[in-house]
């Protein structure tokens, strides 16, 4: 079997649904899908209320602004096809890509392409880092705030930055012990707001530390900490035992680039921006001309600013297939100035770094 | 239910679901219907879902979201399936899968 669209979009986080919305209210006929049973990326867990732009949903929670994407959505139901469980698996050259539901291949032609894949969670190297017990932020998250589920009665946070500081917030709410925070740097990594908010709960945060080990045979029974040295390494009898039965990683999140790797979009590493990402220029066009970028694929940030690049994406997108358009225009337009502002200040000053070499080597190639 | 389902929360409900029972490793257990296998046994308990193949390492709930493959198990006689994904049904005979697992049928 085999579909045909003007434009795919790979990804149904803020950003692929941005860009397929903005792409189907121009006029495009627009395929989406998305790997997992239900649309929103990490938005359907985000229990906390966002920081950002006040068009862009500035004090209201992360679930909530899942739910108005998705009757975005709804709205160009006649332009938009859906197609959550699916998964796209690859690129072909002549303009088609795979996608995989269920037990179903099927081959997709489309015009331009919008891939919207988002990040993985590192990891962090521990002796017993794999044991059951261990998790990544977003998985605690999915089980907690999804599933109804807490990870364990006490547990232990690695990384201080703001999904660190968040998700402790969101175990305390859940009825779970946050026994302390580790950061390694010596000072916490995400905004303060964040980290008073768990202080004044009474966790203790512990800084320039990180962990050397996990006890247990078949899930974690504590671990061991130690303060470390300005150069990172653990400094001699400093170890600190901690008792808890489980362990949360939030120490970064790397963009997920197979399939543009596989369309060979050329990539550049930016470590402010997370690792590997694909080229790309200010209306997020790969150096596979059919190929759009938008979201933590592109770099890691958040998304307010993903929703902001889906939506240049998918506009750009739209002009590559039916020409320049004022509509199109206007949308990136005004895309672009709340971006500049979201990404002004100190905060942004290494997405700024990071977001300017990209374009300077997008240049000179 | 077990103590790690969430009771009370400031910010979410969780809608009433149909308890259904399921077998792990022979025991019956009871979860929800349709939240995945791997959320229900998380919440009885079970924390060791597969061995590694080379060094027999327990291996558990990770990422929650079908990547990792760190939930694989049998479920019904079926190989190598992603419980952090695959929705809870009546009936259903969960094993642990020891290293690579065996294809039977």
């Amino acid at each position: 079997m085999s579909r045909n669209t003007e434009i795919f979009v790979i990804g149904g986080g803020p950003a692929g649904l941005s860009a397929a919305t903005v792409a189907a209210q121009l006029g495009a006929t627009t395929l989406l899908v998305d790997d997992s049973p239900k649309l929103g990326g990490q938005l359907i867990k985000q229990t906390h209320r966002f920081f950002g732009s006040s068009n862009r949903d500035a004090g209201i929670r992360g679930i909530t602004i899942a739910n108005k994407l998705y009757q975005d959505v709804a709205e160009v139901a006649n332009k938009l096809t859906v197609l959550e469980n699916t998964a796209a698996v690859g690129f072909y050259s002549n303009k088609e890509a795979g996608i995989l539901s269920q037990n179903l291949y099927e081959r997709v032609s489309y015009q331009s392409a919008i891939v919207c894949t988002g990040a993985t969670e590192n990891s962090l190297t521990f002796d017993n880092n794999d044991l059951p017990g261990i998790y990544g932020a977003g998985g605690v998250q999915t089980l907690m705030n999804v599933h109804g589920i807490k990870p364990g009665k006490k547990i232990l946070m690695i990384g201080s930055g703001n999904i660190g500081l968040i998700v402790s917030y969101q175990l305390i709410q859940a009825g779970v012990e946050v026994v302390g925070l580790v950061e390694g740097m010596p000072t916490i990594g995400g905004y303060l707001v964040h980290a008073s908010k768990i202080r004044r709960l009474g966790v203790p945060i512990y800084t320039s530390h990180t962990i050397l080990k996990a006890n247990g045979e078949t899930g974690v029974e504590s671990a061991i900490i130690c303060r470390v040295d300005p150069k990172f390494q653990p400094v001699p009898n400093t170890e600190l035992k901690i008792d808890c039965d489980c362990i949360c990683l939030a120490v970064g999140l790397t963009p997920l680039i197979d399939l543009f790797q596989q369309a060979q979009c050329r990539m550049v590493h930016v470590g402010e921006l997370g690792g590997l990402v694909p080229l790309h220029d200010s209306s997020m066009r790969t150096t596979n001309p059919d190929i759009y970028v938008a979201g933590d694929a592109s770099g890691i940030e958040e998304a307010t600013t993903a929703m902001l690049a889906g939506r240049i994406a998918g506009a750009r997108a739209y002009e590559s297939i039916y020409g320049k358009s004022k509509e199109a225009d206007a949308i990136i337009a005004e895309a672009r100035e709340e971006l500049r502002t979201l990404r002004s200040g100190s905060t942004g000053e290494r997405i700024r770094w990071g977001r300017e070499r990209v374009i300077r080597e997008v240049e000179s190639c | 239910m077990s103590s790690l389902r969430i009771e009370e929360h400031p910010v979410l409900s969780f809608p009433e679901r149909k308890l259904v029972k399921f077998f792990f490793d022979n025991e019956e257990y009871q979860g929800y219907e349709g939240e995945p296998i791997a959320a229900a046994l998380h919440a009885a308990g079970v924390k060791t879902l597969r061995r590694s193949p080379q060094k027999n390492r327990a291996r558990g709930f990770f990422c929650a979201i079908g990547r990792c493959s760190s939930c694989i198990m049998e479920v019904d006689g079926q190989i190598n399936i992603m419980t952090c994904i695959t929705p809870l049904q009546e009936g259903m005979r969960i094993r642990m899968q020891k290293g690579h697992g065996a294809i039977t049928a």
